[in-house]
């Protein structure tokens, strides 16, 4: 057993705010998952906003507080030394906030003075580990454990896998990255497709996988942020793809409402399907669709993962 | 240099029937001229500098200059730069006509997210970027 296989069995489950909304899909599936693979998530007692975009781009070292509160929380109070997040937003926050508590002297003094005005114990970098859903999955079952417990295999699956901006943006805060075999590349993430190929999928050459989707401009600049999601999804939809594989929640909602926005407003209608990777890697294992909540997916892909065979 | 809306258009109109190695010089050099407006309408000459090999390399690192949020388009750039070498070196290979359709949707969406930012330049600045822009705000000179 590897390190990390026997770190990750249990893990600090924070699932965010969005988990907890539109992207609850993507937080039904998550469990789900590691139910069915024997995997123990613990999730964060009384957690809070990591910081999003709204409150990082007014007041970086709010977020980092925030951040910060929730990685003490889990470390001081839990006694966890690992914390899950599936939310890229989140996933980059609190490694961003780690960096940043490793490296400059003014975020330790902001966040020692609020976390004694919040009357926690203040985070200190280093005490706990944050990872992605992808890291736990590949860690913990890895490809061959995948290809073990497949019951209903994603073979003729065409797969563009999408991993969006803030898994591996800015390289800078994620170290373990780029380190060579067995480590996730920032430049050509291939965590899950490694995942989904286990499972049976077949990935598609994708060159648009980190490609900017308009992210947060998505409600101030609708447009701009339609016209780049329609050029992902038809990027997909030529590379052969039938499901775009997401491992993010704002992407995931991106992708979905454009989708729909650029039938409406640019005539274009695009059928390729978006799905969590959670969900697919649950069906594959055996799940109900609905045990993976595709039923709070905004798009419908019942009639196709019942052609499948996954329903 | 042409203005944007037709490189948009050229870009609209490219048929991947074509040769192949001249399908992917064209890809190339839209994505360059995308490049030159940004880099012209942050008041700077555009480089003709080479990195990696390639000017559109130089010249999205001459963009991205101060200017993280840039970054949200550098695995597009390099994209770019890897299609054209497959199309260039493998024009004949099986697979060349779907590269050739892919290297479009490529330089295609660099087209868009610059035209994004010529339109609003804060696109990237609230996600991967984690740009304060605060920073902006504050340094504004108080009034007199």
């Amino acid at each position: 057993m590897t390190d990390k296989k026997t770190k990750y069995q249990e893990v600090a489950y924070y699932p965010g705010c969005a988990l907890e909304g539109g992207g609850h899909a993507y937080n039904r599936s998550t469990k789900a998952l590691g139910k069915k693979l024997g995997l123990k998530l613990k999730e964060v007692d009384n957690w809070n906003c990591c910081g999003a975009m709204e409150v990082k781009n007014i007041d970086p070292k709010l977020q980092t507080y925030l951040s910060s509160r929730v990685m003490s929380i889990a470390a001081n109070k839990m006694g966890m030394d690992t914390v899950m997040a599936p939310c890229n937003g989140c996933y980059h926050n609190l490694k961003k906030a780690e960096y940043d508590l490793a490296n400059d002297p003014e975020s330790v003094e902001v966040v020692e003075r609020l976390s004694k005005k919040s009357g926690h114990d203040t985070y200190q970098a280093g005490q706990v580990e944050t990872i992605h859903a992808l890291d736990w999955v590949k860690e913990t079952i890895g490809e061959e454990g995948l290809k073990e417990r497949v019951k209903n295999s994603l073979k003729d699956m065409k797969i563009a896998n999408y991993y969006g901006c803030m898994y591996t943006r800015p390289r800078h805060i994620f170290p373990e990255k780029d380190q060579g075999p067995g480590s996730e590349s920032t430049s050509k993430p291939h965590f899950m497709d490694d995942l989904l190929e286990a499972a049976g999928a077949e990935n598609v050459e994708f060159p648009l996988k980190t490609a900017c989707c308009g992210g947060a401009h998505t409600l101030s600049d609708s447009d701009t942020s339609t016209k780049l999601v329609l050029n992902i999804l038809q990027a997909a939809e030529a590379s052969g793809a039938e499901v775009i594989a997401t491992e993010c929640p704002t992407c995931h909602s991106g992708l979905e409402m454009h989708q729909i926005r650029a039938e409406a407003t640019l005539g274009v209608k695009t059928n390729v399907k978006i799905i969590y990777f959670t969900q697919l890697l649950g069906m594959a294992l055996g799940l109900k669709p609905k045990q993976v909540g595709l039923h709070e997916n905004v798009s419908d892909s019942f009639a196709f993962v019942k052609e499948k065979g996954l329903a | 240099m042409r203005t944007l809306d037709d490189i948009g258009r050229e870009l609209d109109a490219l048929s991947t029937a074509e040769d192949n190695p001249e399908l992917a010089r064209t890809c190339l050099a839209l994505g360059e001229e995308v490049l030159e407006h940004w880099v012209t309408a942050r008041g700077a000459e555009p480089t003709h500098e080479r990195r990696e090999g390639f000017r559109l390399l130089a010249l999205h690192r001459q963009g991205a200059d101060k200017l993280p949020s840039f970054n949200a388009c550098r695995e597009t750039c390099r994209e770019l730069a890897y299609h054209y070498n497959l199309l260039m070196q493998q024009p004949d290979h099986p697979d060349a006509a779907q590269r050739a359709r892919m290297m479009v949707l490529v330089a295609n969406h660099l087209y868009l997210f610059v035209r994004g930012k010529m339109e609003v330049e804060e696109l990237g600045d609230f996600c991967c970027a984690s740009r304060p822009i605060r920073e902006r705000v504050d340094a504004k000179p108080p009034k007199q």
